[in-house]
């Protein structure tokens, strides 16, 4: 029977068929950890008596919680410290693998995945985060979970799940200079809305998704929850295959060759059924922006803000009301006219080496509007440091940017890294919720690219907004590396033998 | 996990779409390593407003949330549902609840029906013009009753078996190791393993430093 890619991954994971309308029971090939989702449900096992059944499926990261500045120091605040160290303990008594703060693959848990060449095409991927599905870009079935089920994947692998609805969204043709992955992800779910993709596994295909790189293909992913949906996947390709090969946990010799067979039949069928599409013009397309508190309110930058009366439907009408005054925006203002206070550049869903470079490429040899804080973070210690043998933070640095050390950061505010009641940033992060960024703190989701420009500009702007140096356009401000510095290879691999005590 | 058969108890009318797990309780909350005392937690930013629902005393005591759409969106929180039930609710009402937030909900035996956007309007007349109104919420026959007034819910029949059951999922899930085990050996052999660990090159870590 003719299936689609996420059918076909799902079957091929089926430990049980549920009968009479109970779940299917799925099995999991890999389990992320971090440290705010898990300490519950390692407590969850000790009181049960349980083991994790499989530690070799499992890998821990500190990220969410994790101070981007002094990081050879104490943790200053005690909760925070706690929680870190929670997760050390239950590392170390259920023997999970941990890369702690201070390790070189320590960073966010979905950067982590792909660059250690765990994240394949074909797995069942779970996390207890809700931007697991970065990691369908790959061609996996990726999905974020709750406490409870953390708990449930640790003691048994496995996780009962209800069927998916299955959505194809196309995009056909080519982005235009200036636009990024990210823009199409923002038109996406202004189109179908923050609950358009609630009960399905998007997959995105089409000519400007293939024409993509692996890690532009992240961010699209990434922010399937924001559109409501479980999952995000594309089909895996050559972009993929080249992405993972030699990647410290890739397959080699003749399970490389076994894995690449069966990954190339793990594309939808041409006949198969999706319960609905979505199809995007890219050549329609320019950069977005958001300019209310969920990320369904996202506009094109050269559209203005809102005005709420001309909205027909009552509730999208009071929920623009509402935002624009938290926002502190008036109604029909142009979106160019809006000015930040920080620009922040990270995250899962933009952190990754070639966010940096596109970033760096911008902003080289300039100077950052005079009154606006510049973060850059890096979403892996793996990234920061390739981003420093390409000299990305001297560019940064003379630019006026903080250079911080990689996790979540200000994309969610647990650590010190917030916003303050009212400030504005725009943002290359995923969710633009009311005090997201800090109490009362207001943010606009941008691309790298609309980061950069505003960098420079002070107010929410695209690259083609900037004055150009003789011989520089826009086109090449893309994610391949700088002039002069070649793409350091990913190199030999090494086997550590971690040393795992037993658990009690 | 405790069984739930039927819940009576006050009715809180939330007239907001799109209320997101950080809304429900921000991250700021989440550093805690305990299940329960997040009950100060509950919508924080919103506890502060006089006007807040939460703040009127005839619906301080509420126990059964009526929300607006898409109810419980965003982040993975489990921490979302614990904060619901510290404060003292059982049930979430709603015409649309983000999948993560409702499998989380099912879980830790708080209720989430989904009612019809016309009746959630009913709803939120009666418990605004009655303030401190008690809602009864049937969950083996799907229905919620307020005043003279019930309507139907829908909430899938796994979850509602489990919760009237008050049944653990791991313990379930472990009546069928043997499948499990099975299944583990049929795994091809690229399939990653995550120990022993394979790393790049190590490299020693600096702080970095804004200039």
């Amino acid at each position: 029977m003719a299936g689609t890619l996420a059918e076909k991954v799902w079957e091929a994971h089926l430990v049980r068929r549920g009968k009479d309308g109970s779940p299917d029971l799925l099995y999991i090939d890999l389990h992320l950890v971090h440290e705010v989702t898990s300490p519950q449900a390692f407590e969850g096992l000790r009181l049960a008596g349980r083991q994790v059944r499989r530690p070799d499926l499992t890998i821990a990261t500190e990220d969410h919680n994790t101070p981007t500045l002094d990081i050879d120091r104490p943790i200053a605040d005690e909760t925070s410290r706690t929680q870190i160290e929670t997760l050390r303990r239950n590392a170390r008594e259920f023997g999970v693998r941990l890369h702690s703060l201070g390790d070189a693959d320590q960073g966010i848990v979905h950067q982590v995945g792909p660059q250690l060449g765990l994240t394949m095409p074909g797995l069942t991927v779970v996390c207890g985060d809700s931007h697991t599905s970065t990691h369908g870009a790959f061609g996996a079935l990726a999905f974020g979970i709750g406490t409870s089920e953390v708990e449930h994947v640790l003691a048994t692998q496995t996780l009962p799940l209800a069927p998916f609805k299955t959505m194809a969204i196309t995009v056909n043709g080519t982005l235009p200079p200036g636009t990024t992955s990210k823009d199409i992800i923002l038109a996406i779910i202004a189109k179908i809305g923050t609950g358009g993709g609630q009960g399905y596994v998007l997959e995105y295909r089409g000519e400007a998704i293939r024409n993509l790189s692996m890690e532009a293909r992240m961010t699209i992913c990434n922010m399937s929850i924001e559109a409501g949906a479980r999952a995000g996947m594309i089909a895996p390709d050559e972009t993929t295959f080249e992405y993972l090969k030699g990647r410290p946990h890739a397959p080699e010799g003749a399970d490389w060759d076994e894995a690449v067979e069966y990954w190339r039949t793990l594309r939808s069928d041409d006949d198969a059924q999706f319960d609905a599409e979505v199809v995007l013009e890219a050549a329609d397309l320019e950069p977005f922006v958001t300019w209310g508190t969920n990320p369904g309110q996202g506009l094109p930058l050269s559209a203005s803000v809102p005005v709420p009366a001309e909205i027909a439907d009552e509730g999208e009408r009071s929920a623009a009301e509402r935002a624009l005054e938290y926002m502190g925006l008036d109604a029909g203002t142009p979106l160019r006219d809006i000015k930040v206070d920080t620009v922040f550049i990270g995250s899962c869903t933009n952190g990754r080496i070639e966010d940096l470079r596109s970033v760096a490429k911008v902003v080289k040899g300039r100077t950052k509007a005079e009154d606006v804080r510049v973060l850059v973070v890096p979403s892996s210690a793996r990234v920061r440091l390739q981003a420093e043998a390409e000299g990305l933070d001297v560019i940064f640095k003379e630019f006026g940017a903080e250079w911080r050390n990689a996790g979540c950061s200000m994309c969610l505010g647990m650590n010190p890294d917030q916003l303050a009641p009212g400030e504005r940033s725009a943002s290359t992060s995923n969710r633009n919720f009311e005090g997201r960024q800090g109490k009362g703190g207001r943010t606009h989701l941008v691309s790298p690219l609309v980061a950069a420009a505003t960098a420079i500009r002070g107010t929410l702007s695209s690259v083609a907004d900037l004055d150009l140096p003789e011989g520089v356009d826009i086109t090449t401000f893309d994610g391949s590396p700088l002039d002069g510095v070649g793409a350091p290879s990913v190199g030999e691999s090494v086997v550590v033998d971690l040393p795992l005590p037993v658990a009690r | 996990m405790e069984k739930f058969t039927t819940h009576t108890g006050v009715g809180v009318p939330l007239r907001r779409s799109n209320v997101d797990t950080d809304q429900i309780i921000p991250a700021v909350y989440l550093k805690r390593v305990t299940r329960t005392g997040f009950e100060d937690a509950l919508f924080a930013a919103w506890r502060g407003d006089p006007s807040f629902v939460l703040n009127q005393e005839a619906y301080s005591a509420g126990s059964v949330l009526v929300a607006g759409p898409d109810f419980g969106t965003g982040s993975s929180r489990e921490h979302a549902v614990w904060a619901l039930k510290d404060y003292g609710f059982r049930v979430v009402l709603s015409s649309r609840f983000a999948d993560i937030f409702r499998g989380n909900s099912g879980k830790q035996g708080l209720v989430t029906g989904v009612v019809s956007p016309e009746d959630i309007e009913i709803l939120w007349k009666i418990l605004e013009t009655k303030p401190g109104t008690e809602v009864t919420v049937d969950l083996d026959a799907k229905t919620a009753t307020a005043d003279d007034v019930t309507v139907p819910f829908q909430i899938d029949d796994y979850t509602r078996w489990r919760l009237m059951e008050g049944l653990d999922d791991i313990g379930l899930t472990l009546q069928n190791e043997a499948d499990i085990t099975a299944f583990e050996q049929t795994r091809a052999a690229w399939r990653p393993k995550t120990l022993p660990a394979k790393h790049l090159p190590s490299v020693e870590i600096e702080a970095a430093r804004p200039v």
